[in-house]
């Protein structure tokens, strides 16, 4: 692949984002759209860098990050360690993953009436829900990741004297990293999803509080910013998620180049 | 087939011990092969009785050849051999001792390769290996002349190299019994020929017990002292061969042998003809 063509690459899915802000904000200032509707994107950016002068702006981003940091580790390592228990040890799997399954269906946001009473409005509870969402991504697809290690694989390795450590970590653990990955990156969707929803509904910091607020003094402004922030911090979750793939996954042909 | 493929260092490949690559190791270099018997083996696979009373005794060194009809168990006496599967019945004995799955002394290769795709062909070799015997790794993927791909991930190479590094990651362990399960049915034609040329070259080398499973009669006859022809769960021939190595195929002796072997595997009554119409086919 020549420079020329990798830049190319890497600027051709901006066009679309680009060209709908253009064309959104021709039709604010043609008065084709309300400002009450949507503002233009002149406005919102306007109160961007309102709302960062002040310094809120950044402390409510942080705020939001570490929520959904804490969240994710704590959801995810939990996820990932069953997943890996359940998925090697059939004894456990028979015993404990049907319940998972039973489990996985409920809505976790469903559970925001039991957690506000269980933790009361405070951070452990949008912690925890942002936890139980991510929880479940993550263990089905180690789940699945470690039952489809190729049986072919586990069979010569043990015919070549590998040990049961090196085998959970040379042949088990590898081989189920790629669907791994994959629950990873739906847990990193969740994760923000939860994260919204939490903020919206008690909170006094947080983008989802900026917006929140936003609301309630009918700043369409500052609640579109708020939208975008979001957009923007799941993308960036998300490169984060791709780079990962790509350098782990190196040896996969289906990712091979990817980061 | 008019050239010669026994021809030496005709396939590229690298002498086997050079003066630099060779370590200051007290390990033994080649100890040789170990003595196979089985006595009365029967496997059975649910209602499907695949061998019945395998009664065979192999020589330390040896390179014996396994033929018969698909689904004839020549490769369950590969399974049993490797230690992963039980016999129903019988004695299994590897040095007088009863297989295991995992013997250091036993290394088997498989049709596919089985190399794992996210460790560069290097590691692949060292799989299972103590770190005091990696160098053994290295000089193994040097006698396959693939040295200088260590560095590489397995997706990028052939097939015939994969079978390669199978074959390195087999020898690295310095086995005493090679147990070779079809391990060129997957490749083309012409590859197949070097693969065999390169077996047989490191089979010299090291003369360990060798025991090849595989459908092409002309293999077998290229590379076994004995060709067993396995059928209806018992061993129903045991033919030796007697042949001068390298064997060229073009020798009239190597066709008439493979086209006896060939009729002894489809059962024919009439063996002696097919033999005579095979020869006049390849002459």
């Amino acid at each position: 692949m020549t420079a020329a063509f990798a830049l190319k690459a890497r600027l051709i899915p901006w066009i679309v984002p680009f060209l709908v802000i253009v064309v959104w904000q021709l039709l604010a200032s043609a008065g084709v759209i309300s400002d009450r509707v949507l503002p233009a994107p002149a406005a919102v950016g306007q109160a961007a860098a309102e709302l960062a002068a002040n310094g809120r702006l950044i402390e409510d981003i942080a705020v939001s990050a570490r929520r959904a940091a804490l969240g994710f580790i704590i959801g995810g390592t939990i996820g990932f360690l069953l997943g890996l228990v359940n998925g090697a040890i059939p004894l456990s799997g028979t015993l404990f993953d049907s319940s998972m399954q039973m489990m996985r269906t409920i809505p976790h946001l469903a559970l925001i009436p039991l957690v506000i009473l269980w933790f009361g409005i405070g951070e452990t509870s949008r912690i925890f829900l942002v936890a139980i969402g991510v929880l479940f991504p993550v263990y089905l697809n180690t789940y699945h990741g470690v039952r489809n290690v190729d049986p072919a694989l586990l069979e010569m390795a043990g015919n070549y004297g590998v040990s049961r450590k090196d085998l959970f970590l040379h042949v088990i653990l590898p081989g189920a990293l790629p669907s791994i990955l994959v629950g990873v990156r739906y847990g990193l969707g969740i994760m923000w999803l939860t994260l919204i929803v939490a903020e919206t509904i008690a909170a006094n910091s947080g983008i989802g509080y900026v917006t929140m607020n936003a609301r309630e003094f009918l700043q369409t402004d500052v609640l579109v910013f708020g939208i975008l922030l979001y957009a923007l911090l799941g993308k960036l979750a998300d490169v984060a998620a791709r780079s990962l793939e790509g350098r782990l996954l190196a040896w996969n042909p289906a990712y091979a180049g990817a980061a | 087939m008019g050239f010669d493929i026994f021809e030496p260092g005709s396939f590229g490949t690298r002498p086997l011990f050079t003066s630099e690559t060779t370590p200051p190791v007290a390990m033994p270099r080649d100890p040789g092969g170990v003595e196979v018997s089985l006595g009365g083996v029967a496997k059975a696979f649910g209602q499907r009785g695949v061998l019945r009373s395998v009664d065979l005794e192999i020589a330390p060194g040896e390179f014996v050849a396994i033929v018969g009809r698909s689904g004839c168990g020549k490769s369950t006496v590969l399974r049993l051999l490797a230690g992963l599967e039980r016999p129903d019945a019988g004695l299994l004995q590897i040095e007088g001792k009863p297989p295991v799955s995992g013997n250091p002394l036993v290394r088997m290769m498989f049709q596919d390769a089985r190399l794992l795709p996210w460790r560069r062909v290097a590691d692949n070799v060292t799989l299972g290996l103590p770190q005091a015997q990696h160098q053994l790794a290295r000089e193994a993927l040097g006698e396959v002349g693939l040295a200088d791909r260590g560095g590489e991930w397995p997706r990028v190479l052939s097939g015939g190299q994969r079978q390669r590094v199978a074959l390195a990651r087999a020898l690295a362990a310095r086995p005493r019994l090679l147990l070779l399960d079809e391990p060129l049915g997957a490749l083309d034609a012409l590859t197949r020929i070097e693969m065999q040329a390169l077996i047989e070259r490191i089979w010299l080398d090291h003369r360990v017990t060798a025991i090849l499973v595989t459908h092409d009669v002309a293999e077998a006859v290229a590379l076994a002292d004995r060709i067993i022809v396995l059928d209806a769960g018992r061993v129903a021939h045991d033919i030796p061969v007697d042949l001068p190595r390298p064997r060229p195929r073009t020798s009239r002796e190597f066709a008439a042998l493979e086209a006896e072997v060939l009729a002894r595997v489809l059962g024919e009554p009439h063996g002696e003809a097919v033999a005579e119409r095979e020869l006049v086919r390849t002459a």
